[in-house]
């Protein structure tokens, strides 16, 4: 009870302190700067170039709009089937990436034997980018929806995976000494020690897993699918209907910000000590 | 000090008897020695301050004695016991014999109050209430009241240097092992801990091995002094303190320990001037 009332207190600290700040006004200053030039360049100056372009005040006149030209805008469902069923892949292959390749990476870090025989062939396929294994994504998983949440999870399970190994890693060996000098036996030292002490490079690695996570969905939904915030801005570009490309492009933005932040309140949540402790030491 | 009688009973286990230890590095091809041929006797219930400059191979005999690694020849027996020689090249790490670790090694993901209750938890001969009701009372008789809900991040140094003291003293050991636990700590905070450590020591009295290379806290703590010669690590000198325990600070200005510290010292600055000579590295 009295950790989240100090989570709270501290979030509502550093949103004052936030505000009171000259960083929001900055941020306000720098979204305006790029709104503005994408706002004159288009549809003032009408730069060679950018007379394709979308103009700003269509992107958001059909994104807003009750009744939008192209069917698309948030006041229509199709708007937010898209998105759920984005979400619905990022989710399932985050949650599979994040269950296996958490234990293996903890499994990897604490076994020497077991990473000898896993870690060369991780390391081979860790570098493949996830548009190499579209064919055979295809190839294996049948309908459109498995090769999709297959190639969004391979990126995100290479992520996690090797953060987590670096984190067990990363832990002083003093630690598990400490642990075995106590009569922690050698499993004991392992939930206590291990699974603790790697957990900060954990969400490291989910931090970027959920990252590369929509890059590869987008990429698998471009490819393979009929629904998805990737398959509006393909869609869109073949239909000439360029304005939903932005709108899926913002919109991607904004759902996969909001998507990392959510990694990184569970992570404070979690790590209550690390939180206390970045807290005390002062930014 | 009012348990003047108590002091002078010592227990009856936790005699350790180093005899004939040689431990030999072979990084490479290039034997190091870092034991040769040592062997101490040291009574239960002695503060025993193991003397030398950095890098003599202090810590590897610690080590050994912990368990963490295993010795080249010779015998090391607690209570005539063998904790390891020939036939049983390594002491198992176990709860008779804790250290208190150079660095500090308190899990920053425990409470205080859950690094103290953590030996006896990972025992499981105790309930659980009946920990934490030792852990917290333990807590209040050294003066650690108020922290128990605190992360070691979030507490002074010398005062997670108390916590690890306490959560040591937990499961009960014969044998302290202390590898220089002050040695980051400001001249201020370690007298306080010094006399914090005796206090503690008079009320539980076990064997106490110390690691340190400052004379002044030697003398102050120790029964016996043993100073080292540098690598490879060898008793050169072994000092008695014969000032009484209960001690307080006001030993240090006695002329009895200018004469031991007198006495000591020159011993020591002729080693260390060999070890700056030979050019070793800090170990």
């Amino acid at each position: 009870m009295s950790q989240s009332n100090t989570t709270m207190n501290l979030t509502m600290y550093r949103m004052s302190s936030w505000l009171k700040s000259p960083k929001p006004y900055l941020m306000f200053i720098g979204f305006g700067f790029v709104l503005s030039f994408w706002y004159f360049s288009v549809e003032v100056w009408k730069l060679p170039r950018f007379q394709d372009m979308p103009a700003l005040t269509e992107v958001f006149e059909e994104w807003f709009s009750k009744d939008p030209y192209y069917g698309l805008s948030i006041y229509t469902p199709e708007y937010y089937k898209h998105i759920g069923i984005s979400l619905r892949r990022i989710g399932y292959a985050f949650f599979l990436a994040t269950a296996l390749g958490v234990p293996l990476g903890l499994f990897l870090g604490w076994s020497q034997k077991l990473r000898e025989y896993i870690f060369p062939l991780f390391e081979l396929l860790r570098p493949i980018p996830v548009l190499a294994w579209v064919p055979l994504a295809i190839i294996i998983f049948s309908g459109s929806e498995t090769p999709v949440i297959f190639l969004t999870f391979l990126a995100s399970f290479f992520a996690t995976t090797l953060n987590t190994m670096l984190g067990v890693e990363s832990i002083d060996e003093e630690y598990s000494r400490a642990a075995y000098c106590l009569g922690a036996s050698r499993w004991q030292t392992f939930i206590h020690v291990v699974v603790p002490g790697a957990m900060p490079f954990i969400f490291t690695g989910l931090q970027i897993s959920i990252g590369v996570a929509w890059f590869s969905l987008v990429a698998g939904e471009m490819v393979s699918g009929q629904y998805g915030l990737g398959y509006i801005i393909n869609t869109a570009y073949i239909m000439v209907q360029y304005s939903q490309i932005v709108i899926g492009m913002i919109t991607l933005g904004i759902i996969g910000y909001v998507t990392s932040a959510l990694v990184r309140v569970a992570g404070d949540y979690m790590m209550q000590w690390r939180v206390r402790e970045l807290a005390l030491g002062g930014d | 000090m009012s348990t003047v009688d108590k002091t002078n009973l010592m227990p009856t286990k936790g005699a350790i008897r180093i005899e004939d230890v040689v431990k030999i590095y072979d990084p490479e091809g290039t034997a190091v020695m870092a034991v040769d041929h040592c062997s101490i006797d040291i009574p239960a219930g002695e503060i025993c301050m193991i003397v030398g400059p950095s890098g003599c191979g202090k810590t590897t005999l610690l080590n050994t004695i912990a368990g963490f690694h295993g010795l080249t020849s010779g015998h090391i027996y607690l209570d005539d016991e063998i904790l390891c020689g020939p036939g049983k090249e390594k002491a198992e790490p176990g709860s008779d014999r804790i250290v208190v670790f150079q660095n500090g090694a308190l899990f920053p993901w425990k409470t205080n109050l859950e690094n103290i209750a953590f030996g006896p938890m990972m025992e499981g001969k105790l309930s659980k209430g009946e920990i934490y009701q030792k852990a917290r009372k333990m807590m209040v008789d050294a003066g650690l009241e108020g922290t128990e809900d605190a992360y070691p991040g979030e507490v002074s140094s010398g005062l997670r240097r108390r916590v690890e003291i306490v959560r040591a003293l937990m499961n009960e050991p014969k044998v302290l092992l202390f590898d220089e636990p002050y040695r980051a700590l400001d001249s201020l905070t370690k007298s306080v801990m010094h006399e914090a450590l005796l206090e503690i020591y008079y009320k539980n009295k076990v064997t106490i091995f110390f690691i340190t290379h400052d004379l002044e806290e030697a003398i102050f703590l120790g029964h016996r002094l043993i100073i080292m010669s540098s690598r490879p690590c060898k008793p050169k000198k072994i000092v008695e303190v014969d000032i009484p325990h209960p001690r307080d600070y006001s030993v240090l200005t006695s002329p009895r320990f200018r004469e031991i510290m007198n006495e000591a010292k020159s011993v020591v600055n002729e080693e260390a001037r060999k070890a700056f000579e030979a050019g070793e590295k800090e170990g």
